[in-house]
Protein backbone atom coordinates (compact mmCIF):
# COMPACT_ATOMS: atom_id res chain seq x y z
CA UNK A 1 0.00 0.00 0.00
CA UNK A 2 2.42 1.93 0.94
CA UNK A 3 5.05 1.29 -2.01
CA UNK A 4 1.77 2.10 -4.30
CA UNK A 5 0.65 5.67 -3.44
CA UNK A 6 4.20 7.16 -1.41
CA UNK A 7 5.32 8.41 -5.05
CA UNK A 8 3.41 11.13 -6.30
CA UNK A 9 2.42 13.47 -3.82
CA UNK A 10 4.36 13.60 -0.75
CA UNK A 11 0.95 15.09 1.40
CA UNK A 12 -0.72 12.49 0.25
CA UNK A 13 2.00 9.95 0.70
CA UNK A 14 2.62 10.56 4.06
CA UNK A 15 -0.72 9.80 5.27
CA UNK A 16 -0.87 5.99 4.03
CA UNK A 17 2.31 5.50 6.07
CA UNK A 18 0.99 6.44 9.28
CA UNK A 19 -2.14 4.27 8.38
CA UNK A 20 0.27 1.60 7.65
CA UNK A 21 2.65 1.54 11.14
CA UNK A 22 -1.07 1.85 12.92
CA UNK A 23 -2.15 -1.25 11.31
CA UNK A 24 1.55 -2.76 12.04
CA UNK A 25 1.25 -2.11 15.89
CA UNK A 26 -2.66 -3.22 15.86
CA UNK A 27 -1.66 -6.16 14.17
CA UNK A 28 -0.73 -8.30 17.22
CA UNK A 29 -4.27 -7.22 18.37
CA UNK A 30 -6.44 -8.32 15.61
CA UNK A 31 -6.66 -12.22 14.93
CA UNK A 32 -9.10 -11.67 18.69
CA UNK A 33 -12.24 -11.72 17.89
CA UNK A 34 -14.55 -9.74 19.17
CA UNK A 35 -16.50 -9.87 22.71
CA UNK A 36 -19.68 -10.63 20.64
CA UNK A 37 -18.07 -13.66 19.10
CA UNK A 38 -17.07 -14.97 22.62
CA UNK A 39 -20.95 -14.65 23.79
CA UNK A 40 -22.68 -15.82 20.65
CA UNK A 41 -20.35 -19.18 20.05
CA UNK A 42 -21.50 -20.55 23.13
CA UNK A 43 -25.41 -19.38 22.04
CA UNK A 44 -25.64 -21.63 18.88
CA UNK A 45 -22.11 -22.63 16.87
CA UNK A 46 -21.15 -24.48 20.02
CA UNK A 47 -24.23 -24.93 22.24
CA UNK A 48 -23.25 -26.93 25.27
CA UNK A 49 -26.57 -28.98 24.97
CA UNK A 50 -26.94 -29.66 20.94
CA UNK A 51 -23.60 -29.46 19.42
CA UNK A 52 -21.05 -30.10 22.37
CA UNK A 53 -22.95 -32.66 24.36
CA UNK A 54 -21.84 -31.27 27.44
CA UNK A 55 -23.66 -31.97 31.02
CA UNK A 56 -25.62 -34.31 29.95
CA UNK A 57 -26.93 -35.66 33.20
CA UNK A 58 -29.10 -32.29 34.30
CA UNK A 59 -30.60 -32.28 30.36
CA UNK A 60 -32.04 -35.41 30.76
CA UNK A 61 -32.78 -35.54 34.04
CA UNK A 62 -34.62 -32.35 34.61
CA UNK A 63 -35.94 -31.41 31.63
CA UNK A 64 -39.79 -32.54 31.74
CA UNK A 65 -40.88 -29.38 31.75
CA UNK A 66 -40.30 -25.77 31.46
CA UNK A 67 -39.73 -24.03 34.62
CA UNK A 68 -37.52 -26.52 35.78
CA UNK A 69 -35.75 -26.25 32.84
CA UNK A 70 -35.36 -22.59 33.24
CA UNK A 71 -33.94 -22.76 36.96
CA UNK A 72 -31.58 -24.88 36.12
CA UNK A 73 -29.83 -23.60 33.17
CA UNK A 74 -29.56 -19.87 35.01
CA UNK A 75 -28.45 -21.73 38.19
CA UNK A 76 -25.36 -23.07 35.76
CA UNK A 77 -25.24 -19.86 33.88
CA UNK A 78 -24.64 -18.41 37.34
CA UNK A 79 -22.27 -20.76 38.59
CA UNK A 80 -20.22 -20.68 35.17
CA UNK A 81 -20.27 -16.37 35.67
CA UNK A 82 -19.02 -17.07 38.99
CA UNK A 83 -16.07 -19.66 38.47
CA UNK A 84 -14.99 -18.31 35.48
CA UNK A 85 -14.79 -15.16 36.75
CA UNK A 86 -13.01 -16.18 39.43
CA UNK A 87 -10.60 -18.59 37.17
CA UNK A 88 -9.37 -16.02 35.16
CA UNK A 89 -8.61 -13.59 37.87
CA UNK A 90 -6.72 -16.14 39.26
CA UNK A 91 -5.21 -17.64 36.03
CA UNK A 92 -1.45 -16.56 36.61
CA UNK A 93 -1.91 -17.87 40.36
CA UNK A 94 -3.32 -20.84 40.38
CA UNK A 95 -0.06 -23.77 39.70
CA UNK A 96 -0.59 -25.77 36.60
CA UNK A 97 -0.65 -29.13 38.72
CA UNK A 98 -3.27 -28.63 40.98
CA UNK A 99 -5.78 -26.42 38.26
CA UNK A 100 -8.53 -28.99 38.32
CA UNK A 101 -8.70 -28.96 42.17
CA UNK A 102 -8.76 -25.92 42.75
CA UNK A 103 -11.41 -25.25 39.69
CA UNK A 104 -13.42 -28.12 40.89
CA UNK A 105 -13.66 -26.00 45.04
CA UNK A 106 -13.77 -22.41 43.05
CA UNK A 107 -17.09 -24.86 41.50
CA UNK A 108 -18.02 -26.05 44.55
CA UNK A 109 -18.35 -22.73 46.27
CA UNK A 110 -20.80 -21.13 43.89
CA UNK A 111 -23.17 -24.53 43.49
CA UNK A 112 -22.77 -24.13 47.44
CA UNK A 113 -24.35 -20.84 47.12
CA UNK A 114 -26.56 -21.48 44.60
CA UNK A 115 -27.92 -24.15 46.59
CA UNK A 116 -28.26 -22.51 49.33
CA UNK A 117 -30.11 -19.14 48.08
CA UNK A 118 -32.85 -21.45 46.01
CA UNK A 119 -33.92 -23.30 49.41
CA UNK A 120 -34.49 -20.25 50.62
CA UNK A 121 -36.02 -18.62 47.51
CA UNK A 122 -37.81 -21.09 46.18
CA UNK A 123 -38.14 -24.38 47.89
CA UNK A 124 -40.80 -25.93 45.21
CA UNK A 125 -38.27 -25.54 42.11
CA UNK A 126 -35.66 -26.51 44.95
CA UNK A 127 -37.22 -29.65 45.83
CA UNK A 128 -38.00 -30.61 41.99
CA UNK A 129 -34.41 -30.60 41.23
CA UNK A 130 -33.11 -32.34 43.86
CA UNK A 131 -29.91 -33.57 43.93
CA UNK A 132 -29.18 -31.55 40.58
CA UNK A 133 -28.66 -28.50 41.95
CA UNK A 134 -25.41 -30.09 43.92
CA UNK A 135 -24.36 -31.82 40.81
CA UNK A 136 -23.88 -28.75 39.15
CA UNK A 137 -20.40 -29.38 40.75
CA UNK A 138 -19.63 -32.20 38.52
CA UNK A 139 -21.36 -30.79 35.45
CA UNK A 140 -18.46 -31.69 32.59
CA UNK A 141 -19.67 -28.10 31.05
CA UNK A 142 -18.43 -26.19 33.81
CA UNK A 143 -15.09 -27.87 34.02
CA UNK A 144 -14.52 -27.31 30.60
CA UNK A 145 -15.17 -23.95 30.06
CA UNK A 146 -12.55 -23.02 32.82
CA UNK A 147 -9.98 -25.07 31.33
CA UNK A 148 -10.79 -24.47 27.73
CA UNK A 149 -11.37 -20.69 27.67
CA UNK A 150 -11.13 -19.01 31.32
CA UNK A 151 -7.79 -20.32 32.30
CA UNK A 152 -6.43 -18.85 29.60
CA UNK A 153 -8.35 -15.59 28.91
CA UNK A 154 -8.73 -12.07 30.59
CA UNK A 155 -11.43 -11.56 33.18
CA UNK A 156 -13.90 -9.47 30.25
CA UNK A 157 -13.88 -12.28 27.61
CA UNK A 158 -14.07 -14.88 30.30
CA UNK A 159 -17.42 -13.11 31.78
CA UNK A 160 -18.44 -13.11 27.84
CA UNK A 161 -17.66 -16.40 27.39
CA UNK A 162 -19.76 -17.50 30.67
CA UNK A 163 -22.93 -15.77 29.65
CA UNK A 164 -23.41 -16.40 26.31
CA UNK A 165 -22.49 -20.66 27.20
CA UNK A 166 -24.76 -20.12 30.04
CA UNK A 167 -27.67 -18.38 27.97
CA UNK A 168 -26.78 -21.29 25.15
CA UNK A 169 -27.16 -24.09 27.77
CA UNK A 170 -30.36 -22.16 29.28
CA UNK A 171 -31.91 -22.66 25.73
CA UNK A 172 -31.16 -25.78 25.01
CA UNK A 173 -32.44 -27.04 28.29
CA UNK A 174 -35.53 -25.07 27.32
CA UNK A 175 -36.01 -26.71 23.76
CA UNK A 176 -36.25 -30.09 25.36
CA UNK A 177 -38.24 -28.77 28.29
CA UNK A 178 -40.90 -27.24 26.10
CA UNK A 179 -40.60 -30.32 23.93
CA UNK A 180 -41.85 -33.00 27.01
CA UNK A 181 -44.14 -30.27 28.66
CA UNK A 182 -45.85 -29.53 25.41
CA UNK A 183 -46.29 -33.86 24.40
CA UNK A 184 -45.99 -35.32 27.82
CA UNK A 185 -47.97 -33.38 29.89
CA UNK A 186 -50.11 -31.21 27.34
CA UNK A 187 -49.29 -27.58 29.12
CA UNK A 188 -46.46 -25.34 28.69
CA UNK A 189 -44.99 -23.10 32.03
CA UNK A 190 -48.18 -24.96 33.61
CA UNK A 191 -50.97 -23.46 31.40
CA UNK A 192 -52.61 -26.19 29.31
CA UNK A 193 -52.20 -25.54 25.78
CA UNK A 194 -53.22 -28.60 24.12
CA UNK A 195 -56.73 -29.32 23.25
CA UNK A 196 -58.59 -31.19 25.84
CA UNK A 197 -59.24 -34.09 23.74
CA UNK A 198 -55.16 -34.30 23.34
CA UNK A 199 -53.87 -38.06 25.16
CA UNK A 200 -50.48 -36.68 27.02
CA UNK A 201 -47.74 -39.24 25.89
CA UNK A 202 -46.89 -40.07 29.96
CA UNK A 203 -43.36 -41.61 27.99
CA UNK A 204 -41.87 -38.15 27.39
CA UNK A 205 -41.72 -37.02 30.73
CA UNK A 206 -40.17 -40.35 32.09
CA UNK A 207 -36.93 -41.00 31.46
CA UNK A 208 -36.83 -42.63 28.46
CA UNK A 209 -38.26 -39.60 27.08
CA UNK A 210 -35.75 -37.61 27.78
CA UNK A 211 -32.99 -39.52 25.51
CA UNK A 212 -35.54 -39.78 22.85
CA UNK A 213 -36.39 -35.95 22.82
CA UNK A 214 -32.87 -35.04 22.71
CA UNK A 215 -31.75 -37.65 19.77
CA UNK A 216 -34.91 -36.58 17.98
CA UNK A 217 -33.67 -33.14 18.45
CA UNK A 218 -30.08 -33.74 16.75
CA UNK A 219 -31.08 -35.87 14.47
CA UNK A 220 -33.33 -32.79 13.21
CA UNK A 221 -30.74 -30.53 13.43
CA UNK A 222 -28.14 -33.12 11.27
CA UNK A 223 -30.99 -33.90 8.73
CA UNK A 224 -31.41 -29.93 8.42
CA UNK A 225 -27.50 -29.45 7.96
CA UNK A 226 -26.97 -32.11 5.59
CA UNK A 227 -30.14 -30.62 3.75
CA UNK A 228 -28.16 -27.33 3.60
CA UNK A 229 -24.82 -28.92 2.18
CA UNK A 230 -27.00 -30.65 -0.53
CA UNK A 231 -28.37 -27.61 -1.44
CA UNK A 232 -25.09 -25.92 -1.54
CA UNK A 233 -23.08 -29.20 -3.21
CA UNK A 234 -25.69 -28.44 -6.11
CA UNK A 235 -25.34 -25.08 -6.53
CA UNK A 236 -21.72 -24.32 -7.63
CA UNK A 237 -21.63 -27.42 -9.36
CA UNK A 238 -19.56 -29.80 -7.66
CA UNK A 239 -19.27 -31.46 -4.29
CA UNK A 240 -18.66 -30.62 -0.81
CA UNK A 241 -17.17 -33.34 1.38
CA UNK B 1 -31.14 -58.11 54.90
CA UNK B 2 -34.21 -58.58 52.76
CA UNK B 3 -33.97 -54.50 53.50
CA UNK B 4 -30.34 -54.93 51.97
CA UNK B 5 -31.30 -56.96 49.10
CA UNK B 6 -34.16 -54.70 48.40
CA UNK B 7 -31.38 -51.56 48.06
CA UNK B 8 -29.03 -53.91 45.57
CA UNK B 9 -31.68 -54.84 43.47
CA UNK B 10 -33.31 -51.19 43.76
CA UNK B 11 -30.21 -49.37 42.60
CA UNK B 12 -29.24 -52.05 40.79
CA UNK B 13 -32.57 -52.33 38.11
CA UNK B 14 -35.44 -50.36 39.47
CA UNK B 15 -33.46 -46.92 39.34
CA UNK B 16 -30.53 -47.75 37.39
CA UNK B 17 -28.34 -44.99 38.03
CA UNK B 18 -27.51 -44.57 34.61
CA UNK B 19 -31.03 -45.34 32.60
CA UNK B 20 -33.50 -44.27 35.15
CA UNK B 21 -31.83 -41.57 37.46
CA UNK B 22 -29.38 -40.30 34.18
CA UNK B 23 -26.28 -40.44 36.47
CA UNK B 24 -23.10 -40.62 34.50
CA UNK B 25 -24.11 -39.97 30.87
CA UNK B 26 -20.71 -38.65 29.94
CA UNK B 27 -19.11 -42.30 29.89
CA UNK B 28 -22.04 -43.72 29.14
CA UNK B 29 -22.63 -41.60 25.62
CA UNK B 30 -18.40 -41.59 25.18
CA UNK B 31 -17.05 -44.70 26.41
CA UNK B 32 -19.26 -47.14 24.76
CA UNK B 33 -17.57 -48.31 21.73
CA UNK B 34 -15.97 -51.45 22.46
CA UNK B 35 -17.41 -53.78 24.92
CA UNK B 36 -14.41 -54.71 26.95
CA UNK B 37 -13.37 -50.94 27.61
CA UNK B 38 -16.96 -50.41 28.79
CA UNK B 39 -16.94 -53.28 31.06
CA UNK B 40 -13.72 -52.24 32.42
CA UNK B 41 -14.88 -48.82 33.35
CA UNK B 42 -18.01 -49.68 34.52
CA UNK B 43 -15.40 -51.46 37.22
CA UNK B 44 -13.39 -48.95 37.96
CA UNK B 45 -16.16 -46.93 38.49
CA UNK B 46 -17.58 -49.59 40.82
CA UNK B 47 -14.64 -49.37 42.81
CA UNK B 48 -14.27 -45.66 43.05
CA UNK B 49 -18.57 -46.20 44.10
CA UNK B 50 -17.36 -47.94 47.26
CA UNK B 51 -14.76 -45.84 48.54
CA UNK B 52 -16.78 -42.91 47.82
CA UNK B 53 -19.71 -44.67 49.77
CA UNK B 54 -17.26 -45.20 53.01
CA UNK B 55 -15.62 -41.93 52.55
CA UNK B 56 -19.11 -40.60 52.81
CA UNK B 57 -20.72 -42.23 55.52
CA UNK B 58 -17.34 -40.92 57.72
CA UNK B 59 -17.89 -37.93 56.43
CA UNK B 60 -21.19 -37.43 57.51
CA UNK B 61 -21.06 -39.06 60.58
CA UNK B 62 -17.92 -37.27 62.04
CA UNK B 63 -17.04 -34.18 59.93
CA UNK B 64 -20.00 -32.73 58.47
CA UNK B 65 -22.47 -32.37 61.49
CA UNK B 66 -21.73 -28.98 62.59
CA UNK B 67 -21.31 -27.20 59.35
CA UNK B 68 -23.44 -29.26 56.89
CA UNK B 69 -23.26 -26.31 54.06
CA UNK B 70 -19.50 -27.86 53.67
CA UNK B 71 -20.79 -31.04 52.30
CA UNK B 72 -20.71 -30.52 48.61
CA UNK B 73 -17.15 -29.20 49.05
CA UNK B 74 -15.92 -31.94 51.31
CA UNK B 75 -17.64 -34.80 49.19
CA UNK B 76 -15.97 -33.62 45.69
CA UNK B 77 -12.39 -33.06 47.60
CA UNK B 78 -12.72 -36.62 48.67
CA UNK B 79 -14.30 -38.26 45.37
CA UNK B 80 -11.11 -36.52 43.50
CA UNK B 81 -8.97 -38.00 46.11
CA UNK B 82 -9.97 -41.28 45.71
CA UNK B 83 -10.29 -41.04 41.57
CA UNK B 84 -6.02 -40.43 42.39
CA UNK B 85 -5.55 -43.30 43.86
CA UNK B 86 -7.47 -45.50 41.37
CA UNK B 87 -5.93 -43.87 38.62
CA UNK B 88 -2.15 -44.51 39.89
CA UNK B 89 -3.46 -48.01 40.78
CA UNK B 90 -4.59 -48.70 37.31
CA UNK B 91 -1.35 -46.88 35.66
CA UNK B 92 1.05 -48.91 38.18
CA UNK B 93 -0.78 -52.45 37.26
CA UNK B 94 -2.75 -52.60 34.01
CA UNK B 95 -1.07 -50.29 31.64
CA UNK B 96 -3.23 -51.24 28.41
CA UNK B 97 -6.08 -50.70 30.33
CA UNK B 98 -4.51 -46.90 31.46
CA UNK B 99 -4.42 -45.84 27.76
CA UNK B 100 -8.03 -47.82 26.27
CA UNK B 101 -9.62 -45.78 28.96
CA UNK B 102 -7.81 -42.62 28.19
CA UNK B 103 -9.39 -39.01 29.53
CA UNK B 104 -12.39 -41.07 30.77
CA UNK B 105 -10.43 -42.20 33.87
CA UNK B 106 -9.45 -39.22 35.52
CA UNK B 107 -12.86 -38.17 34.70
CA UNK B 108 -14.66 -40.43 36.74
CA UNK B 109 -14.33 -37.66 39.54
CA UNK B 110 -16.50 -35.18 37.57
CA UNK B 111 -18.79 -38.33 37.26
CA UNK B 112 -22.35 -37.49 38.43
CA UNK B 113 -22.99 -41.09 39.67
CA UNK B 114 -19.78 -40.58 42.11
CA UNK B 115 -21.07 -37.54 43.37
CA UNK B 116 -24.98 -38.19 43.33
CA UNK B 117 -24.14 -41.19 45.13
CA UNK B 118 -22.64 -39.82 48.19
CA UNK B 119 -25.52 -36.92 48.11
CA UNK B 120 -28.38 -40.07 48.08
CA UNK B 121 -27.00 -41.63 50.35
CA UNK B 122 -26.72 -38.89 53.20
CA UNK B 123 -30.04 -37.42 52.33
CA UNK B 124 -31.51 -41.12 52.87
CA UNK B 125 -29.70 -41.58 55.92
CA UNK B 126 -27.81 -44.79 55.00
CA UNK B 127 -25.61 -46.42 57.54
CA UNK B 128 -22.27 -47.91 56.78
CA UNK B 129 -23.54 -51.50 55.81
CA UNK B 130 -26.50 -50.16 53.39
CA UNK B 131 -24.56 -47.59 51.91
CA UNK B 132 -22.18 -50.29 50.37
CA UNK B 133 -24.71 -52.16 49.20
CA UNK B 134 -26.34 -48.91 47.68
CA UNK B 135 -22.32 -48.30 46.07
CA UNK B 136 -22.49 -52.54 44.80
CA UNK B 137 -25.68 -52.20 43.41
CA UNK B 138 -25.05 -48.89 42.04
CA UNK B 139 -21.99 -50.40 40.33
CA UNK B 140 -23.41 -53.24 38.78
CA UNK B 141 -26.01 -51.28 37.39
CA UNK B 142 -23.65 -48.69 35.97
CA UNK B 143 -21.67 -51.38 34.49
CA UNK B 144 -24.43 -53.58 33.38
CA UNK B 145 -25.92 -50.63 31.44
CA UNK B 146 -22.20 -49.66 29.82
CA UNK B 147 -21.68 -53.39 28.84
CA UNK B 148 -25.65 -53.28 27.21
CA UNK B 149 -25.22 -50.02 25.40
CA UNK B 150 -21.67 -51.06 24.07
CA UNK B 151 -22.57 -54.28 22.63
CA UNK B 152 -25.30 -52.37 21.34
CA UNK B 153 -23.34 -50.14 19.42
CA UNK B 154 -20.87 -52.38 18.38
CA UNK B 155 -23.95 -54.09 16.08
CA UNK B 156 -24.65 -50.89 14.36
CA UNK B 157 -21.28 -50.71 13.62
CA UNK B 158 -21.31 -53.62 11.38
CA UNK B 159 -24.83 -52.96 9.74
CA UNK B 160 -25.24 -50.48 7.36
CA UNK B 161 -26.61 -47.33 8.70
CA UNK B 162 -28.29 -44.35 6.86
CA UNK B 163 -26.01 -41.56 7.07
CA UNK B 164 -28.34 -39.28 8.94
CA UNK B 165 -28.43 -41.92 11.67
CA UNK B 166 -24.55 -42.60 12.07
CA UNK B 167 -23.76 -40.70 15.14
CA UNK B 168 -25.22 -39.01 18.33
CA UNK B 169 -28.75 -38.64 17.41
CA UNK B 170 -29.76 -42.32 16.88
CA UNK B 171 -27.42 -43.63 20.22
CA UNK B 172 -29.78 -41.30 22.08
CA UNK B 173 -32.45 -43.12 21.14
CA UNK B 174 -31.04 -46.36 21.34
CA UNK B 175 -30.71 -45.31 24.71
CA UNK B 176 -34.07 -44.29 25.21
CA UNK B 177 -35.37 -47.88 24.25
CA UNK B 178 -32.69 -49.15 27.00
CA UNK B 179 -34.20 -47.01 29.38
CA UNK B 180 -37.37 -48.33 28.44
CA UNK B 181 -36.71 -51.61 28.94
CA UNK B 182 -35.95 -51.11 31.88
CA UNK B 183 -38.66 -49.02 33.13
CA UNK B 184 -40.08 -52.94 32.88
CA UNK B 185 -38.20 -53.45 36.76
CA UNK B 186 -40.82 -50.54 38.07
CA UNK B 187 -42.92 -53.48 38.85
CA UNK B 188 -40.59 -55.10 41.01
CA UNK B 189 -41.93 -52.37 43.54
CA UNK B 190 -42.54 -49.00 45.10
CA UNK B 191 -38.98 -47.34 44.63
Amino acid sequence: MTAMGAAPVPVIGDAPQVVSVQRGVALPRRPEPPLFGDFMRGIWKENPVLVQMLGMCPTMAITNNVINSLAMGLATMFVLLGSEFIVSLFRHRIPTEVRIASYILVTATFVTMVDLSLEALTPGVHRALGAFIALIVVNCLVLGRQESFAAKQPVHRAVMDALGTGLGFTLGLSIMGAIREVLGNGTFLGVQVMPAAWEPWVIMVLPPGGFLTLGIVLLTLSAFREMRAQRAAVRPGRRIA
Amino acid sequence: MGDLAWIVISSMLVSNFTLVMFLGLCPFLGVTQQVQTAFRLGIANTFVLVITAMSAWFLNRYVLGPAPFLRTIAFIVVIASAVQVVEMMIRKHYPALFRQLGIYLPLISTNCAILGLAIFQSNRGYNLIQGLAFALGAGTGLTLALSLMASIRMRTELSTVPSLMRGMGVVLVIASFLSMAFMGFAGLGAS
